[in-house]
C-alpha cells in the first residue's frame, strides 16, 4: 500500500520553475556551452574574454535563479517537493548529471589530453587553453587539466555557496560556515598557490601548497620531490614543512578538541566546501541504515590504516642510514613511528575502553597488530611492508586518490549523497572523527522530550547519521562521522537539536526514559 | 508464556512492546489497521510536501521487531470479548490475550455537517488519509482550491501542505483569532498575520453551514454560515480536533466515555487490560491536564509507565511539569508550564508578553499576580531549553528570576542573534518602573 502511493507523488507540480527561473537556467546552460565548444577545439580569438563570458554567465544564471527561487519566499526551511524533483530523487536527470559527472572525472584524471592538455612543452588546445589567459594572468604560466578543475570547482564552491546563503537566510550558523568555506576556497586553495608559484624563479622553488589541505587527506604532503622542494627553500619552505608537520600533530587535536571536526569538515575543507555547497541538493541520499554505518567504519578506518603506512613507507624510502649526515635515519622514524602508534593505540585502549563497542577494540587491535607486524617484518631483514613503497604511492593515488575521493565521491553525488567520499573514504575525517568521538567537547544536544521521532535530522544528515535514533531518546549525538553542518537542527520542527561544545562530563548520556516523565521513574530506568 | 497483544502501533503501543521486550521474555504481539510498520504519524505532512519519503517517518528499521521478537498483525479489531479474553477481527479471525493494551489512538471530528461524507471532504490523522489528499490534491490543477475547517494544529499544517503545492487555501476559523482557545492575544495575532502573510485566506470568526456536492458524490464547495457565501474548492480538510478512536469498543465490557476510562494506573475496569495515549481518558484529574490529551510525548510516556507495570513494576502514570511545542509555518513554538488563554486564564494569572519587530518572533511569559511565581512560558521564534524550564517550574522560580536568567534556557543555534537583553528592558519597562 505504501509504495503504491508514491507513485502518485509524481503528479506533485512543485518540480515546475518559475519562468525567471527557466531563463536564468539557459543564461547557465550558455555558459556552459562555450565551454563544451572549447572543447571541441572551437577556435576562440580573444580567449581572455570569451573565458570570462562563460564563467560570467554561469554565475549570473547561478545568482539570478537562487535570487528568483529564495528572496521572493518567506524565511524558513526550503525543502518543498526535494523528493519530487527529478535531479534530487535519482530521477532520470539525476542519473545523467551522475554520469556526466563521473565521466568528467575519469577524464580529468586519466586522460587530460582530452581537454586539450599540451603534453611535453606542447601548446594547451581546446578547453585548457580556454584557460591560460586566467592561469597567466594568476601564476604566469600556463594552464594546466588541475587549473581549468581548480577554477570550475572554486566557481562551483562559490555560486552554490550563494545559493546556499539564500536558502539559509534565517539561519546565521548556516550562513556563516558557508562564507568560511568559500573564503578558504577561494583564497586558499586557489589564489594563494597560484601567486606562491609567482614567486618560484630557477633559484627558489615551492611545491603547489594548499595551506588548509593537511595530511593525510593531502596524502602527498611529505613525499621526496615535495620534501625537496620544501628544503631547498629555505626558510620559508621550511616553515611550510614545519606547518604541515604543526597541523595534523598539533593544530588539529586542538581544533577538535575546543569544536569538533567541524572546524574542518564543514567550515574549511574544500572537499566538505563542494558538498556543502554544490552536493547540497543531494544531502538526503545519503545510506541511513545501520549496515551502511558498519560498512562505513571499516571502510574509513581502513582506508587511514593505508595511508599511514603508504606515507611511512614513502618517507622512510628516502631517508638516509647515515646518522652522522642527518639525525632522522630510516630507523629512527621507523622507530618512532611505531612508538608514536603504541602511545596512541595504548593510551585509547587504557584511558577510553569503556566508550568503545567491541567491534571498535577488536578493529583496533587489529589493525595495530597489522601495523607493528609489518614494522617487524622489516627489522627481520624483509621488504618493508612486504610491498616497495611506489607501488604503495601509486595504488595509493590511484584506488583513493582518484577513484574513491573524485569519480566515486563527487561524481555520484546524485546517486549516493554528497558525502560519500567524506564518509566512507577520508582518512583525514577518520582522525578527526576519532579525536571527536573521543576527546572534544563538541556534542549535539538534545532538547529533553520534544522530539517527535518526525524524521527530517535522520533523512538531511548528508553523513547518514540516524540522528532520529538519538534524539527520540533524549540522548546526545556524540558521532565520530559528523561533520558539524547543523542541518539537523536547522530541519528539526521542533527546536530539539543544538550544536554545542560544552564540558566533557556527561557528554554521552544515554537514557532510556526522557525528560518530561514522572521523575522517580526516569531515575529509575536510567540507573540501569 | 503470557502474550501480551496491544492494539495500534502508533507511538503509545510501540513505545509499550519496547520496553516490555526490554524487561521480559513475554510473548508480544501488535495489530495494526493501518500499516505494516510503525511510523511517525507528525510526519505525514512531511512525505506530502516532499521533504520525505514515507520510509523516512519510519524510526525502526524493518528488521528491528523480528530481532525483539515483537510480532506484528495486520487487522482491524472488530470486537473485544473481555470473558474470553479474545479480539474478533473484522474478517472474523480471533487472537486471544492475557493482557491487553489498547493504543488505537484518535480520529478527526465530524460535527455533523452536511456533506462532511463526500469524497473530497477528509481529515488528517492517518496514512490513508494522506493516501486520500495525495489522490484528490495531486496538483493546483486537479483541486483548484481547498477549504480547511477548524484553526488548530493539524488545520495550520493541512494549510502549509496544500500551500506547498500552489493549491489556494481559504481557511475557516470559528474563533476570532487564531487558536486563540489556547494562545493568549498576543500570541495569536502574530501567527494569524504569519498565515496571511503565506497567502493563505484566513477567515476569523467563520463557521461551515454545509458542503456541497457536485452531483457525482464529490466536494463542489462550501457554503459559509454568517455570510451564505459559496466559496467553489475540490476538497475540504475537516480539522476542527480529534476524539479517540473506540467505536469497536462500545458493545464490549470495557467503560468508556469520550476515551477508554483508566486509572492512575492506566488500567480499565477490566483487570489485565489497559488503555494508553490519545484514546485513554483518565478517571482522576492530573494537575491542570485535560483528561484525554492527543499529544505525542503523553503517549509516549504513557507506554514507558504500563510497561512497568506490566512487567511486575506497578507505576502511577505521573507527568511531569507540561510542555508541547507545534510549527506554524515558518515560526516554531515551544511551550513550557501553563500558559492560559484569555478566555481559559485562572485569575491568578498574569502574562508579560514580548514582540520582535519582526513580527515573528514573541514570547509571553505566565506568572502568579500575587507571589510572582513563574507558572509558563510560550516562545515563538525563539527556541529554549526543556531542561532549564522544567527546573525553574519544580524550583517555583518567581518571574523576575526567569527573565534575568532566561539566557540560561536559550536554544537557539549558534550565532544567532540574541533578544535577552531587548526581552529584559521591555519587562522592566512593563512592570518594575509601573
Amino acid at each position: 500500500m505504501s509504495t503504491q502511493s508514491h507513485q502518485n507523488l509524481s503528479l506533485a507540480d512543485s518540480k515546475q520553475l518559475s519562468t525567471q527561473q527557466k531563463v536564468a537556467s539557459g543564461i547557465g546552460i550558455l555558459g556552459l556551452f562555450i565551454l563544451v565548444l572549447a572543447l571541441f577545439n572551437v577556435n576562440f580569438p580573444n580567449r581572455g574574454l570569451v573565458l570570462a563570458s562563460a564563467l560570467g554567465l554561469i554565475a549570473t544564471g547561478a545568482i539570478w535563479f537562487a535570487n528568483n527561487a529564495y528572496l521572493s519566499k518567506s524565511k524558513g526551511i526550503k525543502n518543498d517537493g526535494v523528493w519530487f524533483k527529478s535531479i534530487s530523487s535519482r530521477g532520470l536527470t539525476g542519473w545523467i548529471t551522475g554520469i556526466a559527472l563521473t565521466s568528467f572525472y575519469i577524464v580529468l584524471y586519466f586522460k587530460p589530453v582530452w581537454l586539450g592538455m599540451g603534453i611535453d612543452g606542447a601548446k594547451n588546445t581546446g578547453l585548457i587553453a580556454l584557460f591560460d589567459p586566467l592561469s597567466k594572468l594568476l601564476s604566469g604560466n600556463p594552464a594546466s587539466q588541475w587549473f581549468v578543475y581548480g577554477t570550475l570547482y572554486t566557481l562551483a564552491i562559490l555560486i552554490f555557496g550563494y545559493k546556499f546563503i539564500l536558502k539559509y537566510r534565517h539561519n546565521k550558523y548556516e550562513q556563516l560556515r558557508t562564507a568560511s568555506v568559500m573564503f578558504f576556497q577561494l583564497a586558499f586553495a586557489f589564489l594563494i598557490p597560484e601567486f606562491m608559484a609567482r614567486l618560484n624563479s630557477d633559484s627558489f622553488s615551492l611545491p603547489y601548497y594548499d595551506l588548509k589541505n593537511i595530511w593525510p587527506l593531502n596524502y602527498y604532503n611529505f613525499e621526496q620531490y615535495r620534501v625537496d622542494d620544501f628544503i631547498s627553500a629555505g626558510d620559508v619552505g621550511l616553515g611550510l614543512l614545519i606547518f604541515g608537520l604543526v597541523s595534523i600533530f598539533v593544530i588539529t587535536p586542538i581544533l577538535t578538541y575546543k569544536y569538533g571536526k567541524r572546524w574542518y569538515c564543514s567550515w574549511v575543507c574544500g572537499c566538505g566546501g563542494l558538498a556543502e555547497t554544490a552536493g547540497d541538493a543531494f544531502r538526503h541520499l545519503s545510506d541511513k541504515s545501520t549496515f551502511a554505518w558498519k560498512v562505513e567504519r571499516w571502510v574509513v578506518h581502513s582506508v587511514l590504516v593505508f595511508v599511514v603506512l603508504m606515507t611511512t613507507a614513502v618517507v622512510y624510502s628516502y631517508l638516509g642510514d647515515d646518522s652522522s649526515q642527518y639525525w632522522l635515519t630510516k630507523n629512527v622514524f621507523l622507530y618512532s613511528v611505531a612508538g608514536l602508534l603504541t602511545i596512541v593505540f595504548a593510551g585509547v585502549l587504557f584511558f577510553k575502553r569503556q566508550e568503545l563497542a567491541k567491534d571498535a577494540k577488536l578493529g583496533a587491535i587489529g589493525y595495530f597488530v597489522i601495523i607493528i607486524t609489518l614494522i617487524a617484518m622489516h627489522q627481520f631483514g624483509m621488504r618493508l611492508f612486504y610491498f616497495e613503497a611506489e607501488t604503495l604511492r601509486s595504488s595509493y593515488g590511484f584506488l583513493i586518490g582518484s577513484i574513491f575521493s573524485g569519480v566515486i565521491g563527487t561524481g555520484f553525488y546524485p546517486i549516493f549523497g554528497n558525502r560519500v567520499w567524506c564518509r566512507f573514504g577520508c582518512p583525514m575525517a577518520a582522525i578527526l572523527g576519532f579525536q571527536q568521538r573521543l576527546f572534544s567537547k563538541f556534542r549535539i544536544t538534545t532538547n529533553g522530550g520534544q522530539c517527535i521521532s518526525c524524521g527530517n535530522c535522520s533523512t538531511y544528515c548528508e553523513m547518514g547519521i540516524d540522528v532520529r535514533a538519538y534524539a527520540q531518546k533524549g540522548e546526545n549525538i556524540v558521532r565520530s562521522s559528523c561533520v558539524g553542518c547543523g542541518v539537523c537542527s536547522a530541519v528539526c520542527p521542533r527546536g530539539v537539536l543544538k550544536l554545542e561544545n560544552d564540558s566533557m562530563n556527561g557528554r554521552i548520556n544515554s537514557q532510556s526514559v526522557l525528560l518530561g516523565n514522572d521523575v522517580d521513574l526516569m531515575d529509575l530506568l536510567n540507573q540501569k | 508464556m503470557e502474550h501480551i497483544v496491544i492494539i495500534g502501533n502508533g507511538i503509545s503501543g510501540v513505545t509499550a512492546a519496547r520496553h516490555i521486550r526490554k524487561q521480559s521474555d513475554k510473548k508480544i504481539t501488535i495489530v495494526s489497521d493501518e500499516t505494516d510498520y510503525f511510523f511517525s504519524r507528525t510526519a505525514l505532512m512531511y512525505i506530502y510536501m516532499g521533504h520525505m519519503k514515507f520510509e523516512h517517518t519510519q524510526p525502526y528499521e524493518n528488521h528491528f521487531w523480528e530481532k525483539n521478537r515483537i510480532d506484528l498483525k495486520r487487522g482491524r479489531v472488530k470486537t473485544v470479548e473481555t470473558t474470553s479474553k479474545t479480539l474478533i477481527f473484522e474478517n472474523n479471525e480471533s487472537l486471544t490475550y492475557d493482557t491487553l493494551i489498547i493504543a488505537t489512538g484518535s480520529k478527526p471530528n465530524k460535527f455533523g455537517w452536511p456533506g462532511q461524507d463526500l469524497k473530497g471532504a477528509q481529515g488528517l490523522y492517518s496514512k490513508q488519509d494522506l493516501d486520500t489528499l495525495e489522490e484528490m490534491a495531486p496538483n493546483n490543477k486537479s483541486c483548484q482550491r481547498a477549504v480547511i475547517v477548524g484553526g488548530g494544529l493539524i488545520g495550520i499544517e493541512l494549510a502549509e501542505m496544500l500551500n506547498s503545492r500552489g493549491i489556494p487555501v481559504t481557511f475557516l476559523v470559528r474563533e476570532n483569532s487564531f487558536w486563540n482557545g489556547v494562545l493568549p492575544q498576543g500570541d495569536s495575532e502574530m501567527i494569524n498575520r504569519h498565515i496571511k502573510s503565506h497567502h493563505i485566506d484566513l477567515r476569523l470568526a467563520t463557521n461551515l453551514k454545509s458542503i456541497q456536492d457536485d452531483g457525482n458524490g464529490r466536494v463542489k464547495s462550501v457554503i459559509i454560515e454568517e455570510t451564505g457565501e459559496e466559496i467553489p474548492c475540490n476538497v475540504v480538510g475537516l480539522t476542527a480536533g480529534v476524539t479517540p478512536n473506540i467505536d469497536f469498543l462500545k458493545s464490549s465490557a470495557i467503560e468508556t466515555d469520550k476515551g477508554v476510562l483508566v486509572n492512575r494506573q492506566l488500567e480499565t475496569n477490566i483487570k489485565g487490560i489497559y488503555a494508553i495515549g490519545d484514546c485513554a481518558q483518565q478517571r482522576e484529574a492530573i494537575g491542570q491536564r485535560r483528561s484525554i490529551e492527543a499529544v505525542w510525548y503523553t503517549g509516549r510516556m504513557m507506554g514507558e509507565v504500563v510497561a512497568q507495570t506490566i512487567c511486575g513494576n506497578p507505576r502511577t502514570y505521573n507527568p511531569g511539569h507540561w510542555f508541547n511545542s507545534a510549527k506554524f509555518l515558518d515560526i516554531e513554538y515551544q511551550t513550557y508550564g501553563w500558559v492560559f488563554s484569555e478566555k481559559n486564564k485562572p485569575v491568578y494569572e498574569a502574562h508579560f508578553h514580548w514582540k520582535h519587530d519582526d513580527d515573528t518572533k514573541c514570547i509571553t511569559v505566565a506568572f502568579h499576580k500575587e507571589n510572582q511565581q513563574f507558572l509558563g512560558i510560550n516562545t515563538f521564534g525563539i527556541r529554549m531549553r526543556h531542561e532549564v524550564f522544567d527546573r525553574w517550574l519544580t524550583e517555583k522560580r518567581d518571574i523576575d528570576f526567569v527573565i534575568q536568567h532566561l539566557s540560561e534556557a536559550n536554544f537557539d543555534p549558534e550565532f544567532y542573534k540574541r533578544f535577552e537583553k531587548d526581552i529584559l528592558k521591555t519587562y522592566q519597562n512593563q512592570f518594575q518602573n509601573a
